[in-house]
């Protein structure tokens, strides 16, 4: 099981409490973690990714193992410890003052 | 019994105030999707409970909720705006070619008819239709396929669609707004269209009477007369008795023709309503007074309306989906403003008061009235 951290705007518009698990069958990359939330919560579809380019919207960022992951490439497999459920995968918003 | 329903989007979130026949005594519920753009919501004429929203946020996209109790309760519908074909560009602020790129909705028109049909108006410049209730979404591309579509620029606030009027008397005509390029027409249901802005005249623009640049900011009309319809352009308020195949202007007396927000008396076809604005440079009303124009003959003769609003030190806008009027007797109208308060009308706009002072910035107010 994947763990993913969702910001709270998007755990609340998905009902969503605290992590997700997330279970993929085959290679865990970014995009199979994404197509695999998309179909647990459908109404995610857009929120993290463009509909028509599938690329990381742009006030959004992918952190985890204290690294950035956000230019990784879609199907560049997750560190181990994602996979394994150590760490989390967090989906973090752009922060925003004033 | 007689009762009125406000639909109030804001920068965070959505607001519904309800009152009865009287609109005096005012229940605020919300905010609903706080924390999201809710750049507008409106009911269905054909089943009032039937609400659409549009949510959005510069981090997580494109949202459409709809509700089928009034807005007690949302459900999230399809947010796919997929453009049809190829996009292909518009012009950019400096001039450039630049790919059509969907960012959010700006307005939702509901079908006059059917409570499961519905239109969306996005940035940059569309028009989508829904059949079944916003679970797809399908382009009416013969707008954007319009020859002069490459030539679109957008305003200041973004390349959007964001009036869609149904003509009640004919449901094949309907009618859009583009900022900057200006108004369209279509009279066989949305599979082509023709720009309406013969008579308008925008001195930014390198001609200045071309067929499309205009910044037209909201035009409305009257569903006994859907021929005739008024314009708040960028500058100038205008009006055309032969649905758009031609403008003359109607400002009259007014003391600035800039302003967003321009509706129609909802019993007196020819009494109308618009919110001076001191200029494009200056987005707040003429020294500092909050004031409603009105004119019952349909342009020209304008009257100041001050009783409730303030008059002194008020530097708010009125954004253009952000006035409605309810069809009771008195007509009520209403209006919200970047400060956060609603004002509303009980009596045609003689008399006013703030219903709520201090939500966020508000984008739009739909008013439903409810039997």
């Amino acid at each position: 099981m994947i763990r993913v951290v969702l910001p709270s705007h998007l755990r609340k518009h998905a009902n969503i409490n605290g992590e997700v698990a997330v279970e993929i069958e085959g290679p865990a990359t970014q995009q199979s973690l994404l197509d695999a939330l998309e179909r647990i919560y459908p109404v995610l579809r857009g929120t993290i990714r463009d509909q028509s380019t599938q690329k990381r919207r742009p006030f959004l960022r992918f952190f985890a193992c204290q690294r950035d992951l956000s230019h990784d490439a879609p199907d560049a497999l997750l560190p181990d410890d994602v996979i394994r459920g150590a760490q989390p995968f967090l989906i973090v918003g752009a922060i925003a003052g004033g | 019994m007689t009762s009125v329903r406000l639909l109030v989007g804001t920068r965070k979130g959505a607001f519904v105030l309800t009152s009865d026949g009287a609109r005096k005594n005012w229940k605020v519920s919300g905010p609903h999707f706080a924390g999201w753009e809710i750049y507008h919501l409106k009911g269905s004429p054909a089943d009032p409970n039937r609400i659409y929203a549009s949510q959005s946020s510069n981090w997580f996209g494109q949202q459409i909720q709809k509700s089928n109790d009034g807005g007690e309760t949302w459900e999230a519908v399809d947010n796919t705006f997929a453009y049809d074909g190829v996009p292909g560009t518009h012009q950019w602020y400096d001039g450039t070619p630049h790919p059509w790129e969907f960012k959010r909705v700006w307005h939702i028109e509901p079908s006059l008819t059917d409570p499961d049909m519905l239109y969306a108006g996005v940035e940059d410049a569309a028009l989508f239709q829904s059949k079944d209730a916003g679970k797809t979404w399908a382009e009416l591309s013969g707008l954007r396929g319009h020859g002069s579509g490459p030539h679109w620029q957008p305003g200041a606030g973004g390349m959007c669609l964001h009036t869609i009027l149904l003509d009640p008397k004919n449901p094949k005509r309907m009618f859009i707004a583009i900022s900057a390029a200006g108004a369209f027409r279509t009279d066989d249901g949305g599979a082509t269209w023709r720009p309406i802005n013969r008579g308008l005249k925008s001195e930014f623009m390198p001609d200045p009477t071309a067929e499309v640049g205009h910044c037209v900011h909201r035009l409305a009309l009257h569903p006994s007369q859907p021929d005739v319809l008024y314009m708040q352009k960028h500058w100038d308020v205008m009006r055309s008795n032969d649905a758009g195949d031609s403008w003359h202007e109607v400002s009259g007396n007014l003391p600035t023709d800039f302003g967003f927000v321009i509706d129609v008396h909802a019993h007196e076809p020819e009494t109308i309503y618009v919110v001076p604005i001191k200029s494009d440079a200056e987005h707040f009303p003429l020294d500092g007074q909050l004031r409603v124009w009105r004119s019952r003959t349909g342009g020209n003769d304008w009257e100041p309306l001050t009783d409730g609003l303030p008059q002194s030190n008020c530097y708010v806008n009125v954004l253009r989906d952000a006035m409605c009027v309810d069809t009771l007797d008195k007509c009520g109208v209403y209006f919200g403003t970047t400060g956060g308060q609603v004002y509303g009308s009980a009596d045609a706009g003689d008399t006013w008061a703030a219903l709520v002072h201090d939500l966020p910035p508000v984008l739009s107010v739909e008013v439903q009235t409810l039997a």
